[in-house]
């Protein structure tokens, strides 16, 4: 526990704070120091955490690899090497299955949600008190490790991804043919409205379910987390010791479902006939 | 869990991040990959093909030694009839030389036999001459019975 002053509700409410800066309803910007006042903020805000944590994760995610790729060795990989390229062997793999079309973005956009997703999951397994209270000692109020249980994140790449979605597909069919897709669907041309209506629903679905899934594995995970952190000490180890295995499973689960997802939707904007 | 700019945020940096990978990331390691691929390949074809190339050298080289034993042996046994021909000639040569030698010598011999034979003949002329000066010594001219004389110690 952060400190024993605090109720349960407080202590579960506390972790499930972001940090965030923001713009205070009588105009001037800082910091919230309440949820209520993080609430009252509304869109004119930034959750520092998590474009903290993210941008981290994320940097050295490409800083590993690029310095890999700079180093990459045709007669002598090393061991890092070997395991960037195993990485790499995998996504190429699984875009190789999926994707039909032709477009280098694929495979890179494929690496870059997995690992990166992989990265921001594994910050789950890091004890849930160990970074908010190291930070709480330099005070900083609120602190939420995982990035990908706050759906800003999580909708971030998948609005990303569907304008990747909507671009291509615009772009390989036709603003035409795409318009057509929406529309002469699955009714035919009389029944226009059903038609828009049950292919926008399909075509909204995707980031929406794509950003909810892995927002709600993760936010789920955090919370028994943060639950079993309530025990006393002594016994915590017996319940968070196999919840954090079973969530290895999990973490890596969540980022390759998203990276194949997204590889499945790429497939689908590119594809022209329907 | 509130939505606000963190949502933007994250789109760019997700944006960024994808770009940097597509840019510096992937391109590069594919094509080690594809390179390193390419090099293994090309080292197992050409091991195979200097496999094919030594079995190829040693099948030459068993084909020279067979023939340079061949040849070793005939040059052999060719030395082996020379060396012997050489003897037999050395053989005559030395026989026919020792029979020159040895009628040379027996014809010095010969030689020598006859002029001591016609010295002692024509001292036993001279010995004669004077055995029968001394005996007739007037009654016989020397000067008129010196051919009789002659004639007498050349029969002898």
């Amino acid at each position: 526990m952060a400190s024993g002053e605090l109720t349960s509700g407080e202590y579960i409410k506390h972790h499930l704070q972001n940090l965030t800066f923001g713009k205070f309803p009588d105009g001037h910007w800082g910091f919230a120091h309440t949820s209520q006042e993080a609430a009252d903020m509304g869109f004119m805000a930034i959750h520092v955490d998590t474009l903290g944590f993210s941008f981290v994760l994320g940097a050295l995610f490409l800083f590993l690899f690029a310095r890999a790729a700079k180093k990459a060795s045709i007669e002598a990989p090393s061991g890092f090497q070997n395991f960037v390229e195993s990485v790499i062997d995998f996504i190429d793999e699984n875009v190789r299955g999926s994707f039909n079309g032709k477009n280098p973005l694929v495979a890179p956009l494929a690496l870059t949600t997995f690992i990166w997703i992989f990265l921001m999951n594994t910050m789950d397994l890091v004890p849930v008190d160990w970074l908010p209270v190291l930070f709480a000692a330099m005070g900083v109020e609120y602190l939420k490790v995982v990035p990908t249980t706050d759906p800003n994140a999580t909708f971030g790449m998948s609005i990303g991804i569907f304008i990747l979605i909507l671009y291509y597909s615009v772009k390989e069919k036709g603003l035409g043919g795409f318009v057509g897709e929406l529309t002469l669907h699955p009714f035919g041309k009389w029944m226009m409205p059903a038609n828009l209506f049950l292919e926008g629903v399909n075509l909204l679905a995707k980031p929406v379910s794509l950003a909810l899934r892995l927002f709600g594995n993760m936010y789920a995970g955090e919370m028994i987390f943060i639950l079993i952190a309530l025990l006393p000490f002594w016994i915590q180890w017996s319940l968070s010791l196999p919840w954090a295995i079973f969530h290895i499973l999990i973490v890596l689960l969540q980022a390759f479902i998203f990276m194949t997802l997204v590889i499945v939707y790429m497939d689908m904007a590119h594809q022209k006939e329907h | 869990m509130n939505i606000n700019l963190t949502l933007i945020g994250q789109t760019i940096m997700f944006a960024m991040f994808v770009w940097f990978c597509m840019k510096f990331i992937w391109p590069p390691l594919v094509e080690a990959m594809a390179a390193r691929k390419k090099a293994i390949e090309d080292g197992l074809k050409a091991a195979e093909l200097g496999k094919e190339e030594h079995a190829l050298a040693q099948k030459n080289a068993e084909e020279l030694i067979e023939s340079s034993k061949t040849q070793a042996a005939e040059i052999i046994a060719n030395a082996d009839k020379q060396a012997s021909v050489m003897i037999d000639n050395a053989k005559g040569a030395a026989s026919e030389e020792a029979d020159k030698i040895k009628a040379q010598a027996k014809s010095e011999l010969d030689q020598e036999v006859a002029k001591a034979r016609n010295e002692l003949r024509s001292q036993v002329s001279t010995l004669v001459m004077q055995g029968v000066n001394s005996v007739l010594d007037k009654e016989v001219d020397s000067k008129t019975h010196k051919d009789m004389l002659s004639k007498l110690s050349q029969s002898l």
